[in-house]
């Protein structure tokens, strides 16, 4: 009888392997094989690696184990595995395969985490829903009709459907926490600098963090533990003040969460602002003082990202030009510069070309000031904000997403729609906080996300209060529409 | 009045010097040169999706030292800069330097009593090194093309700029002829512009003599030698005063020197329009040089050659010319000092270093001053020096002088009687010239003289030599 | 590059700075396009000209804030000053280094002329 992987969190696959009532194979196994049975319609994978992680699996049950070794995990396809391919979901980069590996795909292999595959991604993690990938679609597990958010859409879904207990994502305007939410799973985006982005496949260098999913905070918290290191490839890493625990409290006695009550009213759906209240008011009947913050700048976020993601990326894109990797496209006759240009047209795809677009005018001849510099002195206000608000409160709640899970085909055509499900997260990218989105429950039918933004390294503290009130909402995170089948 | 006189050039430099590091700039592969392509990359300097740069602290150093050495002022807090543009020798389509913020403002070097400001000095990445293939010219289907060697791409650079106070092609040569030979003596690069370590492009325009607004300045490039660089400056003077003479106007270009035909070709630019759309760069953070370590490498730094020459003429009496001649290169300065410590005298050492190139690094120093003492006392004659002894000693370097003198009998002959039979000898065998002489041709004398010097083979003073001859002849 | 009817103001201390009024035009959208060498068809640069339009037009809402007086944040967090000692480590064999390369020969990288 194969082990049912739907709800298996990473801390009761430690418990099995630990009690030797499973081998590291069968545990790999039970996930690749309901991977195989039912990632078709979902598509949370672009592909998988069997062979190595049984082999993994079979090195680690003849040698010993200890830890997260042998826990399975998925990796979104913008980290960087040595000998993989590795596509950050664009045609630009189909087949190509890295010559080194990823600082945090090092400490996953260092933990002993298998590796399943490589999950599906807005092209170059620009993008809420994955419908902006080059290699197809992924559809929510909870609603086939739906997306699962963006850009980390696949891992997300992973987690969500039993494909693996764990997954590494990246979050650069809330690429984790929004498709957590969708998606009704813990994800995190650490603070900026706790995670190393060597390998990282670069969208905005200021922005970019690697974070975990998973279906517990606890489980969030060991995967981030494993990961969260000083990289000296990565100048921009630091080490964390202190090492990150699982957490285990029970109360939120004594916690002050602040809400910006004011950036709700950016077009939160009724059930999202619902679900919100109500675990407000659970953290409440746990001891929490929730109060107002004022984040008198954070309606300006969103605009800033805008400038400010897309100017770096238009600089970090530029290296596909088909000379050292990659896609290469040209015709007898052509000049490099001609090369240059077939190439990006046909291995970009419509809203990386159009970001790429945006950054370029932003931070071209007589707009750098208005555009580009001014994004980034809003940024400082924000982050004066989060400084201020953060004299008055130890965290600060919002819903994660302000809609639920949409349908597939609905923003696609309308880029600032799309751009706005990112209004709530975008603020604490700017500032480099961490934040976490926890489900909150339902809506509709569909998950909702609570989110959690803490001051810089306090990831301890966010971790902790999320797990307690984690507990209080028990949150059911196996989708009913998964229950159908066996 | 002449071209010249009514056309004053005004030239500024960019000079890009390759730092001699162990490491890149920006990632930790060899820095060095003549290996086979692509033999020292790795994901970072090679644009890899996902690479990061990471700053190399040697660079940061002789940053600071070159900052130091030209008196400017060193940034407290700088940072990098994302410089953008296409082009295949660029493996991320922008190369991290420094913009608004670089490590070193302000400065200048004075050069024959000419100071010359610095603007700024600033660190960057070299980019990789690109190879014209194929077919000749055109661009005929698939014959040609251009092969990328990344061995280059990222090796640390600093790039000084120059305010535009050179006055002349001469000046300019000599400017970085100083700079060079002070770069050098601090180490912290070979400045070899055969390999490209040393690099120069002028920026040269023309005005009015008396006139202190700017012209239109060209940019030239490829000048890799002094002599290019001289010629390519002379030449492009000589081509805007022509153009501003007949009235019209220089057009702002960027003009390619040949070495092959001499001439300066316009080139179309790389870049339509140079929008670099510099912003800082996300991945470094601020670069602030702690104060101490500044204050060590200031500390640290040896004499300079400017510094130096000031010196050599305060210390040693030395002229000018002398004195900047001798300090062509940290090796020659050196050697001078030490023939001038060891043989006593300044001067001397001076004549001889000056006059003989070839010694400095052949024959050591103990040698040539043991010759110069040789020739103060005495003991030899200068004659004997140049024409017999040196020969030997640079033939067999490690040869003692004073042993060879006692050897072969190069004593210059002192003893009065020896020299007066030498003396009487050539009076009686020269008596045609005798009678010259005393009829009144005084300048007869010197082939008497000259007859004595064959006779002692060089051995005897000249001067010696001839006052005997008068003393015998007028008796 | 055209910059609409209102005018980028200067930012004086104290002022408002006012951000050019979006209406960049098929030209702009060419010139950027060149910058980034994108080669657009006729209908992606309209497209691309509409949607950079709109997406301006939100960006805008930035116009109204006083912000001369703000430094601006390059970096997020991070120490600063972060530097690496001078030392070499063996550089990627060649083989794999090329293994990528779309066009290789003679151990080289080959592109078309520049």
């Amino acid at each position: 009888m194969t082990l049912d992987t739907r709800g298996l969190t990473a801390e009761r696959c430690i418990q099995l392997l630990d009690g030797r009532e499973i081998s590291c194979r069968e545990l790999v196994s039970a996930y690749l094989d309901r991977i195989a049975r039912e990632d078709g319609p979902i598509h949370a994978f672009l592909r998988t690696r069997r062979e190595s992680a049984l082999a993994e699996a079979d090195a680690l049950d003849r040698d010993g184990r200890s830890g997260l070794a042998g826990v399975p995990i998925a990796l979104k396809d913008i980290l960087c595995t040595r000998g993989e391919e590795t596509t950050a979901g664009s045609r630009i980069l189909a087949g190509h395969l890295p010559i080194y590996d990823a600082g945090c795909v090092t400490r996953v292999k260092e933990a002993g985490l298998i590796a399943l595959g490589k999950t599906n991604m807005d092209e170059f993690a620009m993008g809420s829903s994955t419908e902006n990938s080059a290699f197809g679609v992924t559809h929510n597990p909870w609603a086939p009709d739906r997306v699962p958010g963006g850009s980390s859409g696949g891992s997300s879904a992973a987690v969500a459907a039993g494909f693996a207990p764990l997954a590494l994502g990246t979050d650069t305007g809330g690429s984790i926490r929004q498709p957590a939410a969708l998606c009704g799973v813990v994800g995190m985006k650490p603070t900026y600098g706790a995670v190393s982005r060597y390998g990282l496949i670069a969208f905005a260098s200021s922005l970019d963090q690697v974070g975990p999913f998973a279906l517990t905070v606890r489980d969030c918290a060991l995967l981030l533990s494993a990961i969260a290191a000083h990289d000296r490839c990565d100048t921009t890493s630091v080490e964390m003040p202190e090492p990150v625990r699982v957490p285990d409290a029970e109360t939120l006695a004594g916690v002050r969460i602040g809400v910006p009550w004011a950036l709700l009213e950016q077009g939160v759906e009724a059930g999202v602002r619902a679900s919100f209240e109500e675990s407000l008011a659970r953290a409440e009947g746990l001891g929490a003082a929730i109060s107002e913050v004022a984040l008198a700048n954070a309606e300006h976020a969103l605009p800033a990202y805008y400038l400010i993601a897309p100017a770096e990326a238009s600089a970090n894109l530029a290296r596909f030009d088909g000379v050292r990797y990659g896609l290469r496209v040209e015709e007898p006759g052509d000049s490099v510069a001609d090369m240059y240009g077939r190439t990006r047209a046909a291995g970009f795809g419509d809203e990386v070309k159009r970001r790429i677009m945006l950054g370029t005018y932003a931070l071209s001849a007589g707009y750098y000031d208005a555009y580009y510099g001014m994004a980034q002195r809003v940024r400082t206000m924000i982050r004066r904000d989060f400084d201020s608000a953060f004299a008055e409160v130890d965290l600060i709640a919002t819903p994660t997403s302000p809609t639920v899970a949409f349908g597939i085909g609905e923003r696609i055509d309308d880029p600032w729609a799309m751009y706005a499900s990112d209004v709530l997260t975008v603020p604490a990218n700017l500032a480099g906080l961490p934040g976490i989105s926890i489900p909150s429950g339902l809506a509709d039918g569909l998950p909702v996300g609570f989110q959690l933004i803490g001051p810089a390294f306090a990831e301890n503290r966010i971790l902790e209060a999320a797990h307690a009130l984690e507990q209080a909402i028990g949150f059911d995170p196996v989708p009913p529409a998964l229950r159908v089948t066996a | 009045m002449s071209p010249e006189a009514r056309w004053e050039p005004v030239i500024g430099l960019e000079i890009h010097v390759q730092l001699s590091t162990e490491s890149k700039m920006f990632c930790r592969c060899a820095n060095r040169f003549g290996d086979e392509p692509n033999t020292l990359t790795c994901p970072v300097c090679l644009g890899h999706p996902g690479a990061l740069p990471t700053v190399n602290e040697g660079a940061v150093e002789r940053a600071i030292q070159i900052g130091l050495a030209l008196n400017s002022e060193i940034a407290e807090s700088c940072l990098f800069h994302r410089k953008n543009y296409f082009y295949p020798d660029s493996p991320k389509a922008y190369q991290i330097s420094q913009y608004d913020e670089p490590i070193c403002s302000g400065g200048h070097l004075d050069v024959d009593g000419a100071r010359i400001g610095i603007t700024r000095a600033h660190l960057e990445e070299d980019a990789a090194k690109l190879v014209h293939a194929g077919g000749a010219g055109g661009r005929i289907a698939g014959s040609d093309y251009s092969l990328v060697d990344f061995n280059r791409c990222g090796t640390p650079l600093v790039e000084i700029v120059t305010e535009p106070d050179l006055r002349s092609p001469e000046q300019a040569v000599a400017f970085l002829s100083l700079l060079r030979n002070t770069l050098q003596t601090i180490g912290v690069s070979d400045c070899d512009m055969e390999k490209g370590s040393f690099r120069c492009d002028a920026n040269v325009s023309v005005r009015p003599a008396g006139s202190d607004r700017l012209g239109t300045k060209t940019e030239l490039k490829n000048m890799n030698s002094f002599k290019f660089l001289g010629d390519g400056m002379a030449a492009e003077i000589v081509r805007q005063v022509e153009i501003l003479d007949s009235g019209g106007d220089v057009r702002q270009e960027t003009l390619h020197y040949d070495p092959a035909t001499r001439e300066l070709h316009a080139r179309r630019s790389k870049e339509e329009a140079d929008d670099y759309r510099y912003f800082p760069e996300p991945d470094l953070v601020p670069l602030a040089p702690p104060r101490q370590m500044v204050d060590r490498l200031a500390r640290e730094l040896p004499e300079l050659p400017a510094a130096r020459i000031a010196r050599f003429r305060a210390d040693h009496g030395l002229s000018a010319q002398d004195a900047t001649d001798l300090n062509a290169s940290p090796r020659v300065a050196a050697y001078f000092e030490e023939v001038a410590r060891e043989s006593g005298d300044a001067k001397a050492a001076a004549d001889w270093v000056r006059n003989q190139p070839a010694a400095v690094g052949l024959i050591p120093a103990a040698g040539l001053a043991a010759l110069i003492r040789l020739i103060a006392t005495g003991t030899i004659t200068s004659t004997i020096a140049r024409q017999d002894l040196y020969p030997q000693l640079e033939r067999d370097p490690s040869a003692d002088p004073g042993e060879l003198v006692e050897q072969q009998g190069l004593a210059a002959i002192g003893d009065a009687d020896e020299l007066g039979q030498m003396v009487d000898q050539v009076i009686a065998q020269n008596p045609a010239f005798v009678e010259q002489f005393r009829g009144g041709k005084d300048g007869v004398i010197n082939a008497l003289v000259g007859q004595v010097m064959k006779q002692t083979r060089g051995r005897a003073d000249a001067r010696r030599v001839q006052e005997l001859l008068r003393e015998r002849l007028t008796v | 590059m055209s910059r609409g009817t209102a005018a980028a103001g200067e930012s004086a201390p104290g002022a408002s700075v006012i951000l050019p009024a979006v209406a960049i035009t098929r030209d702009d959208v060419l010139h950027v396009a060149r910058l980034a060498r994108l080669s657009l068809t006729d209908d992606e640069a309209a497209t691309m000209e509409g949607q950079l339009s709109t997406i301006l037009g939100h960006v805008d809402a930035l116009s109204g804030l006083d912000l001369a007086a703000v430094e601006p944040t390059t970096h997020a967090l991070g120490e600063p000053d972060v530097t690496r000692p001078d030392e070499a480590r063996p550089s990627w064999p060649r083989e794999a280094v090329l293994e990528n390369a779309p066009a290789a020969q003679d151990g080289a990288f080959r592109v078309p002329a520049t």
